[in-house]
């Protein structure tokens, strides 16, 4: 696995076409890892017919509220926590 | 079934009705499956067993997983850890996903789970999800604005809560353990998974209080 | 940076939750349990499911139900396949 539980990663920002399962709401976010999941077949080829392998690691990943979301009401401990597969993951300089 | 008046504006969108109740798309699935059943690509047995299973789905199955959780702590790590396993321990069908994953809430943490990109939720354990669930309201607001969600389901949480929003974008499914209610330490197992109501699991209401105890 | 109709996250902040519920009626039963059927056989999967939701034309995804729109999905997917021909579900509804 290429990112550790605590490690600070960012949301690719790259657009794509076609189907995905990165909300755009993340996109080009800085979040936390919370833990590795396990390796799921790749939804993105899976979605065009094709096996969806080799399968991807999927990273539960949890962000700050109020790094999301300008008019953010609530808590500033408040977090979302989204599942996000290791492609669309980078090291957070 | 909600009754509802065609007569005045509405602002959720409807899908155009036709013949009395049903909308088009009723008429157009059963043609379809009359199809697929003539071409064999699929045979009639597999959608009756799939629909028996889907009517067989509620949302006591998971109260039973929170009810064994608040009275064993260890059946509740077990649960955290791999609540598949867990669901399996008690002879209940955890469904198709590969992964599910229950979250507690404690008195400093509350989790409350959408699914922002379609509407995937743990249906094995709790049954078919509520419309408002797959709404674009509540599949909008619920990250951005889960506590105003929560104020509309009846739900205040002091600021020094810690709101966790899970938003299952892929393989996984989340499922909330609630709070157990105080007042409900000489319940029976059975007695309290009665409590645990099907917006406690999702994480937009706190379980039911307990009766009050008669004098 | 552009976003499908149905990536929801945070795209309204002013629409109050509806919260009435309705029991599924018995073609929504059907719909759920055909793609059931066809993932069981290995024909549709649930990812060719989701992206073909996606596929709706915006106002059509918006104005659709929950199973219209995987009523929608499983006409695409089938269609692409060759499993369904085009304009053979209409004719058999006489439309």
């Amino acid at each position: 696995m290429r990112y550790r539980p605590g490690q600070r990663v960012r949301v690719a920002a790259r657009p794509h076409d076609g189907h995905h399962r990165t909300p755009s709401y993340v996109k080009g976010k800085l979040g936390r890892v919370e833990r590795l999941h396990a390796s799921f077949t790749n939804p993105e080829t899976r979605a065009y017919g094709e096996d969806g392998l080799p399968k991807q690691p999927l990273y539960l990943v949890s962000f700050a509220q109020r790094d999301l979301w300008r008019d953010y009401r609530g808590g500033g401990g408040d977090r979302i926590y989204v599942d996000v597969f290791e492609h669309w993951l980078e090291e957070a300089k | 079934m909600t009754e509802h008046d065609h007569d005045h504006d509405h602002d959720h969108p409807h899908a155009p009705i036709t013949n009395g109740a049903e909308p088009a798309a009723a008429a157009r699935v059963r043609a379809l499956e009359e199809l697929l059943v003539e071409k064999g690509v699929i045979a009639r047995e597999d959608i009756r067993e799939r629909i028996d299973w889907l009517v067989s789905r509620s949302p006591a199955d998971g109260a039973r997983l929170v009810a064994r959780a608040w009275v064993d702590s260890a059946f509740k790590d077990r649960l955290l850890a791999d609540a598949r396993a867990a669901a399996l321990e008690l002879g209940l069908d955890p469904g198709p996903s590969p992964v599910v994953v229950a979250v507690e809430n404690t008195e400093t943490v509350h989790h409350m789970v959408v699914c922002t990109l379609c509407s995937c939720y743990p249906k094995a354990l709790l049954g078919p999800p509520p419309d408002w669930y797959k709404s674009t309201p509540y599949r909008s607001r619920a990250v951005s604005d889960p506590r105003g969600v929560l104020s509309e389901f009846g739900v205040e949480l002091e600021d020094e809560v810690e709101v966790r929003v899970l938003d299952s974008t892929a393989d996984i499914r989340y499922l909330v353990v609630p709070c157990r209610p105080s007042g409900s330490e000489t319940m029976s197992e059975e007695e309290l998974a009665a409590l645990v109501t099907r917006d406690s699991m999702i994480g937009v209401a706190q379980p039911a209080a307990p009766a009050p105890v008669a004098s | 940076m552009e976003r499908g109709a149905h990536d929801l996250g945070g795209s309204s902040t002013q629409a109050p939750i509806d919260r009435s519920e309705h029991e599924l009626a018995d073609w929504e039963l059907l719909t759920d349990a055909l793609v059931g059927a066809l993932g069981r056989r290995g024909l549709m999967n649930v990812d060719e499911l989701r992206r073909g939701i996606e596929s709706m034309p915006p106002g059509e995804y918006e104005r659709a139900s929950y199973y219209e729109r995987w009523l929608y999905s499983v006409e695409t997917i089938l269609g692409e396949k060759g499993m369904l021909a085009a304009g053979e579900l209409d004719a058999r509804l006489g439309a």
